[in-house]
Formats: C-alpha cells, structure tokens, sequence
C-alpha cells in the first residue's frame, strides 16, 4: 500500500486506510460521521479523501466521498471565521499547512551524497528518511480529520451551507490560495485586530466567569506556546542522539566483520543491539511528538481561537457600551432617537447572544482539554513504560549473552 | 626475604607486628609472597572472600607460584582510585585464615594456615592444582592508582599533582604500600625514558594522554567550573590507565625507571617534556623524518604474518576514529537533550501552574518532576557515554599507534641490516679489486673491514631476528588484552545503560497513576 516517496520524480505516495489519529476527545454520533480515509501525496500537494456518512436529509445520499485539497479546509474555516453568526462559538483551529519541505530537503541530500557511503549505510538512511516523510503524512492527515471532526460535531457549525457544500460537492471548489494582495490585505487585518484586542483587553467585564476567563486563557495560551516549542526541542536532541547510535551501530558492525576473532563476534552482538535499541530511542522520540508536542501544539491553536472568541465577545461589548452612550446622548439632544435605540437593540442582542454561547464554549473547551491530555498523558506514559521495559530486556539479554561468552 | 626456605610456623599471634610467614611445603616459588597484616590487627579473623570477587581481580592478585595466595579480595572498586583515605586501613580487611578450617572454599586462599600440620597435607595438594590454573595468568600482585588532584601553585605557574599510591608484593620494591606525588610532566618523563630504552626491542610502550594546552590553562588560571573539573577528572582517570598498562607490561614493570617513579619521593624535573622547548622541537623533526622514510621502505619479507597484521592495525585504527567521531557526536547530543529537558521541565511546571483543573494541574507537575528525573538520567549516561566508552576509545587508538611504531622500528632493523650487507658486498668488492690491482698494504685494511662488516652483518641479522620474535609475542599480548579490555569496559557501559533504563521504567511507573487520576 505504501509507494515510494520520490519527490523529484513526482511520483505518488499513497497512504491506504489507516486508523484515526485522533488527539482529541470528540463525541461522534450516527447523524454526520466525517473521516479522511485515503490520502495522497504528488509534489506538491496533498490530496485528502473526505468520506462522510450521514442520515441527515440534507444530503443526497447516505454516504459520499470527495478529495479535498489543504487551501479548500483554510476556505471552509475562513467562511466560519467571517461569518457574524458564528461569533459567539469557538472556530475550531485551522489544520496547519502541510510542511514536506525538511524531509525533502534531507531526501534530496541524501542522493546527492549517494555516492560518499557504503551501500548498507544508504540503504538504512534512505529507510529512515522514507519512515520520517511518512510520519508527517500520517501527522498532516490527522490534523485535517480532527478539524473536520470538531465541525461535525459541533451543533451548530454542522448545520453549515459551507460545509455541506465542502463534503458534498464532488467537483472542484474553485477555491484558490490566497494571492499576495489578498495575503498582506490580512496582515494589516491582523495587526489592526490585535492592536483592537489590546484595546478591548484593557475593558474591565462586569461579569466575573469572563473576566477569569480571559486571564487565563492569556496565561495559559502563553504558557503553552512555550511548553511547546520546547517540546519540540527536547524531542529534535532526542532524535538526533538516536541517529548516533544508528552510526555506532554501523561502526561496530564494520569493525566485527574484519575478522572473525572473539574480540570481532562480541562487536557484531554489541552492533546487533544498538542497532534494535535505537529503533526503541527513535520510537520513544516519535511518540513524545505524537502524545505530547501534538497535544500541545494543537492547544496552542485552541487557546488562540477561544481568545478570539473573548475578543469578539470584548468587542460586541464594546459595541454595546458605544451604543448605550450614544442612545443616551441622543436622547439628551432628542434627535435620531429611534436610529439610536434600534442600533442599541442590535448590539445588546448581539452581546447577549454571544456571551451566552461563549459561556457555553469555554466550559466545554475546558472539559475537552481535560479529557485530551488524560488521554495523550495515559497513553504517553504507558507507551514510554513499554519502550523502557523493552529496552530493558534488549539490554539484558544482551548483557547476558556477552557475559556468558567471557 | 628469600621465599623458597622453609620456615616453621611462627608462635601463634599476640604479638602486634607480626609477621606471619609462609610455609612452603614442596614448592619453590620465586615470587613467594609474605601474607601481610594491616599493622592494627595482631589477629585475624577467619576470612572468606567472595569468590566472586576474587575472580575479578585475577590477573592483579594471583600468585602463579605461590601456595601463600594473599586473600587480597581487595576487589578492584578500590583499585579504581579510593586509595588516599584507607591506606591504613586497606589491609585491615586482609586477613589470614587462622581456623582449622579448610579453605577450599576459596579460590585464593590455599594453603594460609598457621595451624599445625594436621591439616596442612589435606591443603596442598589443592594449592597444586590452583597453581596449575593460574600459572598461564600473567601475574602481577601490583596494582597502581591515581587519585587526590590537587593543585599546586598559583598563576601560570601553578600545576596539578597527583597521589600515586602502589600496593605491591613484590619483592624488588622497598615497601608493600607507598604512595608519591607526581604531576604530568614526570608522567610524560617516564615515558619518555621507557621509549628510549623499549621501543628499540619492540615493545610497545602505552602512550601516555595527550597535553592540553587550553585545558591546563583554564585550570591553572583557576577557573573553578565544572569544564575545568572534567578536564582533571578526565586527566586523572586517563592517567591511572596508562600507569596500570605500564606495570601489566611484564618487561617494562622490571625497568628500574618505572620502580624509581613509583617509589622515589622526589623526582629530577622531566626535562624535554615541554612543548616548545629545544628537545620538543627536535621530537617534531625526529618525526617528520621518520614519517618521510616509512614511506619508502618495504620489507620484502618472507614472514607475511607481519604484513597482513600492520594492515589489520591500520584498518582498525581507521574504524576505531570513525567510531570515536561518532560516540562524541552522541555524548554533545545527549547533553544537549540533558538541557533541553531541563528547560522543558520548567516550562511544564509553569504549564501545569496556570491549569486551573487542579487534577490535571497536579498530573503536569507530575510530568514536570519526571522530565527532571529524566534530566539527570540523561547526564549521567551522557558521562557514562563519555567516560566509558569515548575514552577507550581514545585510549585505543593512541595504542594502536604505537603499534604501529612498534613495527616500524622493526622495518628499520631490517633496513639497518640490509644496508650493512650491501656495505659488506661493496667491501667485498673491493677486496677483489686490490686483490686484481695487487696492492698488499690496502688489502690487510679491505679485509679487516670486511671481517668488521660480516661481524656487524650477523649482529644486525640477529637484532632482526630477536625483535621479529618480541614485536610478535608483544603484539600477540597487545592483542589478548585488548580483547578483554573492550569487552570489560562495553559490558560495563551496557549495565551503566541498563541501569539508567530501569530507572526509566521506575520513573514513568510513579506517573502513570497519576495521569489516570486527571478527572
């Protein structure tokens, strides 16, 4: 099922079903089932097959698939940022972009480099690249999925036009990446935004669960942007230590097989076991990826998104403080009464609204977060305890044999 | 102390200091040792050491000849360096069996009985077959070590001296234990001299470690960091190791330098030693002529078994640096993780600080404290890494290359010879024209300095022949111990690792509940 990956010759690497890779808590239920069961990879992009099961009217069928490619999910999550309605909830966090670049760089190297190493040696790093790029795919894949997922499940952004359309229409969205323009028309977006969300940070909230609320997404978002980047650190030396041992392990089988003394047995045991231990490292460092930088990565993502929500909320607020004012200023003058109350209704429904879901959004958002680091934190100390316990017996045994020979 | 007498049993102990001798039934022994008390213990226990441990230390402790093993299980943790406080007391362990007891048990301890003679014919012919099993060990009772830096001095002047402490029972040296303080330069001065006198005969003389000129500076400036206290460690490990191969070196150990450096309280300042002085400057040269002439000779030798095992040095020399790159790429990375977790660490920590879910807040404390642990399990196998694995490395491939001098002095006894015989031809020849040419009083001088020539000729022949026969036995020696060294020193990194990873399980095992418990 898995081809190999060639990016210069633009050959297709092609990942079957696999199972979901899921690192957050979600309910699923019969009505709208959405996964990505097939994945492919050309050069420069990754093909993603949506498939969804649904017993919703809406759709014409029961269960339909369509391929999708990353700039079509930016789409989908852009509408839901724009659209007014959706203010009052917390936008599930666009996947980020699939990033092939480094291991495309470093398979590039290594065939530019082909002809300095032993054919074994080739060989085994060819193998390990190949098991990197894999592991991105598997990652990018999973990210795409969790985001449609949370849509999915969410109660209202299910019901969504966009969406539907997004899993349903099996022809080309026409969606194009955004150009430069259009890119920098965002910057300047963003700056102004969080130029705005200062501004509206600094207004103090009458109700207390929101006030909690926003400083502590703003320690806590901090804090994790942080954690992460560390992670990631930590978990890089991690692999690069594993990539010495894979050398060691060379090395050592050079050395036993030029001859065929005792001394030359004993390095071709030692050579054996390195070799097996650093796959165990190598494992070790790409399941902290998985259950520990993921989950913080993917916080880090949530916690921006739920701040954006306290903006809009900070921002209606805002709105509504205005508004009041300047119905009260209109009533003094007596003139444009009406356009004054009718835009002060507006924005106090739109407040209401919003604090009310949001109030909602934030405490579901906790209880997620909860349930998804017990679950990575579980799973990554028993996959840690069973690398260790592993490596343990690997070292044993070896230690063993080695002993018993002398 | 002439061991081979027979001496009656000594009145029984009481006495403070004494001297309990051996008995010596039928065996001559040239290297009959005299058991010794600590000074503090008129009586000795009845003593078994382990048996375990008594294997270890063999080829330090065993007596091949002697009946009167020491029951020396002194075991080597000590040997490896904690000389300095328990000198007194290093043999207050060491105690002679008194019992009737027959110690079978044990495998050194045949035949140190003071009892009467009743049980003595049941243990000789034990001590017999002992013998017979340990005569093929090289047996040294002689262990060295190095401890106790301290530096001396201040400013640039200022240098690190070492404790060398011996244990011996050998008989040439003046005491059993003794101990003298030496710095790097007298280490490099030993070498030196046993260079001038061995390397002619073929040996092969352990190199000492290398000079470091930006680590002693940063030592003798007085930095007190932990780089500086690594460098010391390192030197002194490094040093104890090369002391330890001089003495295991049959011949080399009966070299009256090696005992004067031992014993000798003050030793003459090795001169020639430093870098840039005139004789350092005269060794480069030396050298570089050297390297120049290697190039060009080729033994035509009938002997191949030379041949293929210099290219076996050289192969192997070739895999080992490869093998040292790569495990000091592995010791910078593991301390780069060691410090990439740490700062991971914290950051959890303040991670699970701003939690407000307080069980999920303890669970990421939690986590915190275990990447710490985890922290200094790195560190630590980074130096086990280091210390093991690296420096044997690096140890070996130092002795790698003075075996190959050591076959190189051997090429150029054979070239000394070849050319004596084409000087010795050339004579000849001019013998012969004298002889056509008739001139009588040139050729009493051609003759006499052919006979002159046929005597060196046969001499260098014989040089030839001997140091053919000492590279051989020298390296076939190199060889068998090299084979035990690594694998001595890689077993005890694979326990060091398998150590850590215990710790590693035991760690995530306490988390693991504790990540259970988030609700």
């Amino acid at each position: 099922m898995e081809g190999e990956p060639s990016p210069r010759s633009g050959a297709c690497f092609h990942q079957g079903s696999f199972p979901r890779a899921v690192n957050v808590d979600l309910q699923t239920d019969a009505t709208l089932q959405v996964d990505i069961s097939d994945a492919l990879s050309e050069r420069d992009k990754v093909k993603f097959t949506v498939h969804t099961k649904s017993t919703l009217p809406n759709f014409k069928q029961n269960e339909f698939s369509v391929v999708r490619q990353h700039e079509e999910f930016i789409w989908l999550h852009d509408s839901f940022v724009e659209n007014e309605e959706y203010a009052g909830y917390i936008i599930p966090p666009a996947p980020p972009r699939p990033d092939f670049d480094a291991s495309r760089e470093k398979l590039q190297k290594l065939g530019e480099g082909e002809g300095s190493m032993t054919k074994e040696e080739f060989t085994k790093m060819k193998q390990e690249l190949e098991a990197e790029y894999l592991a991105i795919f598997k990652k990018t894949v999973a990210m795409h999925e969790v985001f449609l997922c949370r849509v999915a499940a969410h109660p209202v952004l299910r019901k969504d036009m966009n969406f539907h359309v997004f899993l349903e229409y099996n022809q080309d969205l026409s969606v194009r990446g955004k150009n430069k323009r259009e890119k920098m028309e965002d910057f300047f977006k963003n700056v102004v935004k969080s130029a705005d969300g200062v501004l509206v940070a600094g207004v103090k909230d009458v109700d207390d669960f929101f006030e909690h609320e926003k400083t502590f997404l703003l320690e806590y978002h901090n804090r994790v942007k942080d954690a992460s980047s560390k992670s990631d650190r930590m978990i890089r030396s991690h692999k690069s230590a594993a990539d010495d041992i894979n050398r060691i392990a060379s090395t050592l089988y050079t050395l036993g097989t030029q001859d065929s003394t005792d001394v030359c047995k004993f390095f071709l045991k030692v050579s054996e076991l390195f070799e097996k231990t650093r796959k165990i490292e190598a494992r070790v460092a790409a399941d902290e990826d998985l259950k520990l930088a993921d989950l913080l990565k993917y916080y880090l993502r949530e916690s921006q998104a739920a701040k954006d929500l306290l903006y809009r909320r900070g921002r209606a607020l805002v709105d509504y403080e205005n508004a009041n004012k300047a119905l009260d200023k209109a009533r003094a003058k007596n003139k444009d009464v009406l356009q004054a109350e009718t835009s002060q209704q507006v924005c106090c429904q739109k407040f209401e609204k919003i604090s009310e879901s949001a109030k909602q959004e934030l405490i579901d958002f906790k209880t997620r977060r909860v349930a998804a680091f017990r679950k990575n934190l579980v799973e990554l100390a028993e996959l840690e305890l069973k690398h260790a316990k592993g490596n343990l017996q690997l070292l044993q045994s070896c230690v063993g044999v080695l002993k018993g020979d002398t | 102390m002439a061991a081979s007498s027979r001496r009656n049993p000594p009145p029984l102990p009481g006495a403070e200091n004494q001297d309990p001798l051996s008995e010596m039934a039928d065996e001559d022994s040239d290297e009959g040792e005299d058991i010794f008390v600590g000074n503090s213990n008129p009586v000795a226990e009845a003593f078994q050491p382990d048996t375990a441990n008594g294997e270890e230390p063999a080829d330090l402790f065993s007596e091949a000849e002697t009946s009167t093993a020491v029951n020396s299980s002194i075991t080597t943790s000590k040997s490896n360096g904690v000389h300095s406080d328990n000198e007194n007391d290093l043999f207050a362990e060491v105690s002679v069996e008194l019992s009737m007891e027959n110690p079978s048990t044990t495998a050194k301890s045949s035949g140190a009985e003071f009892t009467p003679s009743l049980t003595r014919s049941a243990t000789q012919p034990e001590s017999m077959e002992q013998l017979e099993e340990e005569k093929d060990e090289d047996s040294f009772d002689m262990e060295v070590a190095v401890t106790n830096p301290e530096k001396i001095g201040d400013g640039m002047n200022a240098y690190m001296a070492y404790k060398v402490s011996t244990r011996t029972t050998l008989p040439m040296f003046r005491n059993r234990t003794f101990s003298v303080w030496r710095r790097f330069s007298d280490f490099l001065g030993l070498y030196e001299k046993l260079s001038v006198k061995h390397s002619l005969n073929g040996c092969i003389i352990p190199p000492p470690p290398e000079k470091s000129v930006v680590g002693m500076t940063k030592v003798k400036v007085g930095k007190d960091d932990s780089s500086s206290a690594d460098f010391v460690e390192r030197r002194r490990a490094a040093l104890e190791r090369y002391l330890q191969r001089v003495v295991c070196h049959p011949s080399l150990l009966q070299d009256p330098d090696v005992r004067e450096f031992l014993e000798r309280d003050e030793l003459p300042r090795a001169v020639g030693t430093h870098t840039l002085s005139g004789a350092g400057f005269l060794k480069m040269i030396n050298r570089a002529s050297d390297a120049v002439s290697k190039m060009t000779i080729k033994i035509s030798d009938s002997d191949a078994w030379f041949d293929n095992k210099l290219q076996e040095v050289e192969s192997e020399e070739l895999q080992l640096r490869k093998l040292h790159a790569v495990v000091d790429s592995l010791v910078n990375h593991r301390k780069e993780l060691c410090g990439n977790t740490a700062v991971f660490a914290k950051s959890m920590a303040m991670l699970g600080n701003s939690e407000d879910n307080t069980a999920l807040s303890r669970a990421l404390s939690q986590l915190a404290e275990v990447e710490d642990k985890m922290e200094t399990l790195h560190q630590e196998q980074a130096a086990s890494d280091f210390f093991i694995l690296a420096e044997l490395l690096a140890d070996y491939i130092r002795l790698l290359g003075a075996v190959r001098g050591c076959f190189e002095q051997r090429m150029k006894t054979w070239q000394r010879w070849q050319e004596a015989q084409s000087t010795l031809q050339k004579k000849r020849e001019v013998e012969a024209k004298l002889l056509w040419a008739n001139k009588p009083d040139k050729l009493q001088q051609a003759k006499e300095e052919i006979t002159e020539w046929e005597g060196k000729v046969t001499q260098y022949e014989r040089d030839f022949d001997r140091i053919s026969v000492t590279v051989r036995k020298e390296f076939l020696r190199f060889e068998k111990e090299k084979s035990k060294d690594f694998k001595s020193q890689i077993v005890k990194y694979l326990e060091s690792l398998l150590q850590s990873q215990q710790r590693h399980v035991k760690f995530w095992e306490a988390f693991l509940p504790e990540a259970k418990a988030i609700a």
